[in-house]
């Protein structure tokens, strides 16, 4: 009894999100293909993924769009297709599309949402007008969506999903086609509805988006969870921190190749990248690399540029899962720079 | 009461009140709108008003209505009833709308009576059809019209029209959720009423088509429509046709309910 011991599974109350097996086909083409996700109470899923991975259609089964055509899946323990309206009572869906009504301002829009949780009028208005401070958007209330910008709009569409209170919270790419203000904006936002204790599942093609907001993440390709764990863990998989230095003049990145061979990692050799200029090393630790680098290319009198210390981004990891990376997958606009941590960084020449 | 705490204190138990509740509330969502963006009333009732003009100052010295005081008398009952129909469109391109901006998704996802959502907005829009419905009489008035039955029958008529504006609103649903733009719900709305409505007796006596036109032209549900409602504003007897207009009216609304609920309780976004 005294024990420390502590079983492997969750217990199942802790749980505010389970899927298992869920399969879901569009006449040829398979969707999902058994897909298995679970979702601690007061945590952040992300789900991450490039598009057409199953990410809008697992979301649309846990919400209840969707029939699964095999597996299930519960949301506060409730079965999504035995109880679907007991399901819809506990959840917030925020889609893809900000979907609000622009002919309505955003005071009607949230009063119209909460009519619908039926809440009754008094207590939708109250619940609405405590949003519209909490999202500030107080000032814009009384003016009809049609004038908002798209940043306003996402905030009074999250809004409008959280007028009920929701147990679970689905955030379906939430900040695509936002401009990079608006969208540091949100993530400051979703931040705080996540120390607020709601339980969130996030979609998202954005790893730094995932890497920001998610306590877990759940790495989804061709209708499958291929990879799962925090930031963290999914980095430790590929292990190893970069040293990429780039030259100045491009023809001596054969002998820098050999003057760093010492610095790496026991396994992989310096690669060369001409069309950068660059040669990168995988090193086993940050500390004293740069400086040990500056010597070594000193000795050999060659002239250096830049020199960069970085750890490995979910880019590398996601590269690693499907073998590509993930923005040749992304077929919809230009993604905001995906995660560039620089660590350590120095001029030298 | 298991799962630890519930975070929302929603009512999901489903109650009779809701169909009501819950439908009202997604009408006053459409009807709200209204005011605000006047010129979309405006111009719908523009274009049924130019034909009425068109047709009785332009055709109406070459088209021979035997049996009527003058082509206005023939005439009126048909346009009106082509106006509320060709009305009911705005269903199917309001709902596509809905269905493009993701806000189906968000409804079907909340604890409703769903097909409250259809019920409000073919309420909604019936509701604008009887004004349209309103300024086409004045204007009728204006031209020399005049309720020459008993105004019981001209209430009758009035009923008539308008539920088949509200019957034809639901196929309006059925296509409107089935295509894939809004674009597409605007031609596939319209495109079939050019036919429905002008092979029917509403411009002219079906007598002077060719033989194998009016034979069609007389099966139409709208002729029956059209000759039914004539019939009643013009103090005639409307015979059969009453019955089978308000046949085809239910038959219409029961079928294309099912089929668009059915439809919308499976509609995403795309």
């Amino acid at each position: 009894m005294g024990t420390n011991v502590r079983s492997a599974r969750v217990p199942a109350v802790d749980l505010a999100v389970e899927a298992s097996g869920l399969r879901k086909a569009f006449g040829d083409t398979e969707a999902l293909q058994g897909v298995d996700l679970d979702v601690r109470r007061a945590t952040v899923l992300g789900l991450l993924g490039p598009n057409g991975a199953g990410k809008t259609t697992t979301v649309r089964i846990l919400a209840t769009l969707l029939r699964p055509d095999a597996g299930t899946a519960r949301i506060d323990g409730i079965d999504v297709v035995a109880d679907p309206r007991a399901v819809r009572a506990r959840i917030g869906l925020t889609g893809q599309y900000a979907a609000v009504d622009e002919r309505l301002t955003g005071a009607e829009n949230l009063e119209h949402v909460g009519r619908l949780y039926h809440l009754g009028v008094p207590e939708a208005r109250r619940r609405g007008a405590e949003l519209l401070e909490q999202f500030d958007l107080t000032d814009a209330a009384t003016r009809p969506v049609k004038g908002y910008s798209g940043g306003m709009r996402r905030r009074l569409d999250i809004a409008m999903s959280l007028i009920a209170r929701p147990s679970v919270l689905f955030l379906d790419e939430p900040t695509t086609g936002l401009d990079p203000r608006s969208r540091l904006g949100m993530w400051d936002l979703i931040e705080g509805l996540v120390e607020r204790g709601t339980t969130t599942v996030l979609t998202t093609q954005y790893l730094d988006e995932a890497e920001r907001l998610a306590d877990d993440i759940a790495v989804i390709d061709h209708g499958q969870v291929i990879a799962r764990g925090s930031a963290g863990a999914l980095k430790q998989q590929i292990g190893g921190t970069r040293l990429t230095v780039t030259a100045s003049d491009p023809a001596v990145l054969g002998s820098m190749v050999s003057a760093l061979a010492v610095l790496s990692a026991a396994t992989a050799a310096p690669i060369a990248d001409p069309v950068a200029g660059t040669v990168t090393v995988t090193v086993t630790g940050a500390d004293g690399v740069i400086p040990a680098a500056v010597r070594l290319l000193d000795a050999e009198g060659i002239d250096v540029r830049d020199i960069d210390v970085a750890g490995p981004t979910l880019d590398d990891v996601f590269l690693q899962l499907t073998g590509r990376p993930a923005e040749t997958l992304d077929d919809v606009g230009d993604p905001p720079h995906a995660g560039e941590p620089v660590q350590g960084r120095a001029e030298a020449s | 009461m298991s799962s630890g705490r519930t975070s929302a204190a929603v009512d999901t138990r489903p109650s009779l009140s809701w169909v009501w509740r819950d439908s009202w509330t997604e009408a006053t969502r459409h009807l709200r709108a209204v005011p605000r963006n006047p010129e979309l009333l405006v111009f719908a009732t523009i274009q049924p008003v130019m034909f009425v003009l068109l047709f009785v100052y332009v055709f109406g010295g070459a088209i021979a209505t035997p049996g009527y005081t003058n082509y206005e008398q023939y005439l009126i009952p048909g346009i009106v009833a082509q106006t509320v129909v060709f009305g009911s469109a705005f269903t199917g391109v309001g709902l596509a709308e809905d269905l493009s901006k993701g806000i189906i998704d968000r409804l079907r996802s909340l604890p409703m009576y769903q097909p409250a959502v259809l019920i409000g907005r073919t309420v909604s829009d019936l509701a604008r059809n009887v004004v349209a419905f309103v300024v086409m009489m004045v204007v009728a008035w204006l031209v020399g019209f005049r309720v020459e039955g008993s105004w019981l029958g001209a209430l009758g008529a009035t009923a008539l029209l308008l539920g088949f504006s509200y019957a034809f609103s639901w196929i309006q649903a059925y296509i409107g959720l089935s295509v894939r733009s809004v674009e597409a719900a605007n031609s596939a709305g319209f495109i079939w009423m050019f036919p429905l409505t002008f092979v029917s007796s509403a411009f002219v006596l079906t007598a002077t088509m060719p033989g194998w036109l009016a034979a069609i032209a007389d099966a139409n549900p709208f002729t029956k429509l059209t000759n039914a409602a004539r019939a009643l504003f013009n103090g005639q007897d409307p015979g059969s046709d009453l019955w089978q207009a308000l046949a085809w009216a239910i038959g219409i609304t029961v079928v294309f309910a099912f089929l668009a609920s059915r439809k919308f309780s499976r509609s995403t976004s795309r």
